[in-house]
Formats: structure tokens, sequence, C-alpha cells
């Protein structure tokens, strides 16, 4: 433990205000009295699928296609779920599938 | 866009049940990480009390792992702040997302705000609560068991330490997996696919541009752009009359 008690504690606080302002800031600036401006409605409609696409850009940010194994195990098992949720739109069947199948060719690819 | 036809009634069992098995993807993948966390932790010195109160209190998965660096170096809490607001940056269109969604609820909606993470808006932004469940109890129950599956996953990181003795490697990828199918699932509704595309579009080109490390915020500020100024063609003719 480099710092002590009393500093981690005010570190924690201050990651944790960090957070919290941007968590609350658009309800305090939105109150759930008040209708909110109509350009803020349009994006609440339209933000959560343009979000879903950066989460999965995001957690796909560190795949290097020039280096093994290329991005395949990722590439594999995102096409594979896609498929089988198109096939038998299970959440659960997809996503528990999908990641089994990247453990499979993470554990399996020599490349 | 109320969700007029859910109710307000019902009881808090029934939602837990309809609102669970959603969650479990992120039971898998907030165990593990949050293990890796407290594993991370232990070996800088920070036993579990300490991972288990910054997961309890701060709640902000990717920082927390930021934030271990700037535990091991001199200490600056300004800078640590600033960097939260940076990395967590992203909250706000989660909250502008939810403003409908969790209009109502009463109390409970400020703890609901307060551990308002990726995955807890990816379901409550993807899913309805079904016809006769109670509204506030079926995403009281999201958010709820969220927060707990990363709390549970930090302490026993924290207390087994490197005793873990099964190969996790990839497990990780659930989440992943998690938000490829609510991709979907959005990508269903055919008024949603223009905003999705530019979602991934600004994102890829965001990567590109900004590297893996700084793609965040140049990503939400390109897709706030389009949407904004694409407003004619991503809407239908009758959204284009209510906004």
């Amino acid at each position: 433990m480099h710092l002590t008690g009393t500093e981690t504690v005010l570190m924690i606080l201050a990651i944790a205000a960090g957070t919290i302002i941007t968590r609350f800031l658009p309800f305090v600036m939105f109150p759930d009295s008040k209708r909110p401006p109509l350009v803020v409605e349009y994006l609440g409609r339209v933000l959560p699928p343009a979000m879903m696409g950066l989460l999965v850009v995001y957690c796909l940010r560190n795949v290097k296609v020039e280096v093994p194994s290329h991005g395949i195990p990722e590439l594999v098992s995102i096409v594979f779920i896609v498929l089988i949720h198109r096939w038998k739109s299970n959440v659960l069947l997809s996503i528990g599938g999908g990641t089994l199948l990247y453990m499979f060719l993470l554990r399996n690819m020599q490349m | 866009m109320n969700k007029k036809f859910t109710s307000d009634r019902g009881d808090f069992k029934t939602a837990f049940r309809a609102a669970f098995p959603g969650t479990i993807p992120v039971l898998t993948g907030f165990l593990v990480l949050g293990m890796a966390y407290g594993v991370l932790m232990q070996t800088k010195g920070y036993g579990v009390l300490w991972s288990v109160l910054m997961s309890a209190i701060a709640f902000c998965g990717s920082m927390q792992f930021v934030a271990i660096t700037l535990l091991t170096v001199a200490f600056n809490p300004l800078q640590a702040f600033l960097l939260s607001l940076m990395v967590n940056a992203r909250h706000l269109f989660y909250g502008l997302s939810m403003l409908d969604r969790y209009r109502g609820l009463g109390k409970v909606r400020f703890f609901m705000i307060y551990v308002l993470c990726d995955e807890t808006f990816s379901i409550a932004s993807s899913v309805e609560p079904p016809e006769g469940v109670n509204r506030k109890y079926f995403y009281l129950t999201i958010s709820l068991l969220n927060y707990l599956y990363w709390i549970t996953g930090t302490f026993f990181g924290g207390i087994l330490g490197n005793l873990v003795a099964f190969d996790t490697a990839g497990l990780d990828f659930v989440l992943t997996a998690l938000f490829v199918v609510l991709f979907i699932e959005q990508w269903k509704n055919r008024r949603n696919r223009s905003s999705a595309l530019v979602g991934i579009a600004g994102s890829v080109l965001s990567l590109l541009v900004f590297g893996s490390e700084n793609l965040v915020i140049p990503a939400m500020v390109i897709i706030l752009t389009v949407l904004l100024m694409g407003k004619e063609r991503i809407c239908t003719s009758q959204e284009l009359k209510q906004y």
C-alpha cells in the first residue's frame, strides 16, 4: 500500500465524485418534474442504439489485426452470436454460446 | 414515449423473477472482472477492505482499473477526480437516454442513477418490463443485482487473491457478447438502425484517428454531432412532428 489510509479514502471519494457528477448531471439538468426540451427527448430516443454500437467497438478496441490471433476469435464469435441470435432469439443462449466459443478458440487456435 | 401500458403495481418478487435472467451475463462478467480487480489491488498492497470500499462507493469498472495506477504514485486527488470525469463521460449519454424510463420512480431513482453503469444502461434501455410487472421494481432489480455482482466479485478477488485455480481467460468476453446481443435487439427495430450505424461508424472513426486509449470522448462528440445534424434523416416522418 503506497498511500496512507486517509489518502486512500480521499482518492476513493475523488474518483467517486467524478463518477457521480457524470451520472447525475443529466437528471439534475432535466428534473423529473419538468418535460425536457424536445431535442433532449429526441436524443433519449436515438442515443441507446448508438451507444450500444460504441460499447461494442470499445470492447474490441484492443484487437490487433496484424498480430496473432488477428482478431479471428473475436470475429468468428461475433458472427456466431449474430447467426444464433437471429435463429433462436434467446439472449442467454447467444451470449453463453458466443462466450464459450470464444474461450475455445482462444485456447485452440495456433496462428 | 411514456410506457403507459406497463404497470405501477405488482410485487417485487414477480419483478425480480422477470428481471433476473437478463442480468446473468453481467453476473458472469462482473464476478470475473471484479475478482480480477480485487486480485490486482491485492498485489499493490490494497487488501479486500480497500478494493470493496472502492467498488461500493465509486462503482465505475474501467475507471477503477485506471485508478490502480493512481494509488501507487504520489497522492493527487485532483488528478484522480479529473480523470474520473473524463473516463466516465459516457454516463452523460446514459442519463439522457434514461430520463424517460426512470421517470416517476420515487426515492429508489436516486440509487438507480448512482449505480447507472454500462451494463445496467444497456439492459434497461433495451428491455421493456413485461406486462403486469412493476416498472420500478423491474429496473431496481437490474440496478441492484449488477451493483451487488461487482462488489461480490471484488470481495472474492480480495480474499482469495491468486488462489483461483481454474483458467478464466476469455470469460470476460461475456460482456462483449452482451453488448453485441443488445445491439442486435436494438437493430431489430427498424427505426433504430440509422443511429446504430452512426454509433458504430463514429466509434470506428474515433478509434482509427485517436487510438484505443482515447476513443470514447471523440466518439461521443462525433455521434452527438451526427445525430443532431441528421435529425431529419434519422427520424421517421411521424417522429419528426413529435420532436
